[in-house]
């Protein structure tokens, strides 16, 4: 398995292991029992795509697709009547085979531009952000962060309001209409579905593997390893040979970083965008505001005592000048 | 202000912009409704739902500390109590580098809705409850 890593790679599966904090579950398989004495590192796992390797062959997709496959939604048809009126089902289930766009059965997709006379592949899935907006602000606890930097949707919770894919900087997230829970809540009335989208094939992980598209690239396009040692390779690579750097601080950062040998602007003005196409432009962080905000709120307890205490000491000043106003 | 405003505003503010948090005003056409876009911003609504949480935490505490808990009720405090904790929990998990398990996410997300739907149905029935007294004064009279 090691040689689907990049050569030139400080990281390998024991790192990988490791750095996943995988070591227990490592050791209930036999032939992943090294891993398991390693100790866990506890920082996040990050994937680092060298474009200027890509050739496009789509390996990675189908390797996805095959090793997800059994994931996929099976819708139950015919898809439920939304409310209010002119609400719509989104059905991707007679389009299995696309493969052109992110879709709910497509969770890695391939965008080509020739830009300066070079031809660029870029794969693209969820960027497993360190800070996910997707996950923060989902109101039903069914999008999730994990210590690893791994980004998921419960599809046995999701209620597939899209939230997920509106704070999504390059709306990644896609949604299958007749499936999940909500048919089994109030299905005309809320929720549409089940969000569905990359986890870097946990299931896989979890059994001490690299994730499908990562290992089955013949080009050794992708690194995994922990995010600080990977940026710094990034930023190494970047200025050894000239190139530029995307995921590093997009949205706060990213667990997905992507090396490219022409610039990001370009890529981003040269690649077909639309829904299941994301974009490659620059992205603010999407929580800053409201984690500055959070200051405001942790200290808002300590003026309302404050106030309090203000109260009180006036009180006790006005009995004391009643007190002393009677005596004389 | 009256300190019972401050209260009323906070709760409003908060169960509006909470209602928000959902997929609800931009699907039922709220969000259509001219000067109310904002509904379906969840960006600028989550940040309004902080700052009416700092505004309800500075009138829990300051009212705490000048009446006392028995001034607040018991039923309230408990249910302001699980309000304010899921909240918390979940603000720090918005914070870079907090993760919680997805199991943990899931319950401090439902028992924070759970928590807000009790303090508005209570809300609801004590409104009720003051109108029919009210009622029965003046049919008394």
């Amino acid at each position: 398995m090691l040689k689907h890593i990049s050569p030139d790679s400080r990281i390998t599966r024991r790192t990988l292991l490791k750095t996943l904090g995988l070591g227990g579950t490592a050791a209930l398989f036999p032939g992943r029992a090294r891993a398991a004495a390693l100790p866990a590192s506890g920082g996040e796992t990050a994937t680092l795509l060298d474009l200027s390797k890509c050739i496009g062959c789509g390996a990675c997709v189908e390797a996805c697709r095959e090793t997800n496959g059994k994931r996929y939604p099976k819708p139950i048809k015919p898809l439920p009547t939304l409310l209010p009126p002119g609400t719509k089902n989104e059905d991707f289930s007679d389009k299995r085979g696309d493969d052109t766009r992110l879709t709910p059965y497509n969770w890695l997709t391939i965008q080509s531009a020739t830009v300066d006379g070079q031809e660029v592949h870029i794969p693209r899935r969820c960027m497993h952000c360190q800070n996910p907006p997707c996950a923060n602000l989902c109101p039903w606890g069914a999008a999730s962060k994990r210590e690893s930097g791994t980004v998921e949707i419960d599809p046995d919770i999701c209620l597939g309001g899209s939230k997920c894919r509106d704070v999504c900087p390059w709306q990644i997230p896609q949604r299958q209409s007749g499936v999940g829970l909500y048919l089994h809540i109030l299905p005309t009335m809320a929720g549409n579905g089940v969000m569905f989208k990359c986890d870097r094939c946990q299931d896989r992980v979890a059994k001490g593997q690299l994730p499908a598209c990562v290992e089955a690239c013949p080009q050794s396009v992708q690194s995994v390893g922990p995010r600080d040692e990977l940026a710094a390779q990034a930023r190494r690579m970047a200025s050894e040979r000239g190139g530029y750097l995307y995921g590093l601080e997009d949205n706060g950062g990213t667990n997905t970083i992507y090396y490219s040998p022409v610039p990001f602007e370009k890529l981003n003005a040269a690649v077909a965008k639309g829904p299941g196409k994301p974009h490659l432009a620059s992205v603010a962080d999407s929580m800053a505001d409201s984690n500055t905000l959070a200051w405001a709120v942790l200290l808002a307890p300590l003026a309302g005592a404050a106030s309090a205490l203000l109260k009180g000491t006036k009180k006790i000043l006005a009995s004391k000048e009643t007190k002393e106003g009677s005596h004389e | 202000m009256n300190s019972a405003w401050i209260y009323r505003i906070a709760m409003a503010v908060l169960a509006v912009s909470g209602v928000a948090q959902m997929p609800v005003f931009k699907r039922y056409g709220i969000a259509s409704i001219p000067g109310l876009g904002w509904t379906a911003d969840y960006f600028f609504t989550h940040r309004l739902h902080y700052v009416a949480a700092a505004l309800l935490l500075f009138w829990l505490v300051r009212r705490l500390l000048l009446d006392g808990p028995a001034a607040l009720g018991k039923a309230r405090l408990a249910l302001l109590g699980a309000l304010v904790l899921t909240g918390a929990i979940r603000m720090l998990k918005n914070l870079p580098d907090v993760d919680f398990s997805p199991l943990t996410v899931m319950l401090v997300d439902w028992t924070h809705l759970a928590a807000a739907m009790a303090i508005g149905l209570a809300a609801l029935v004590m409104l009720a409850k003051r109108r029919a007294d009210a009622r029965e004064r003046i049919n008394r009279r």
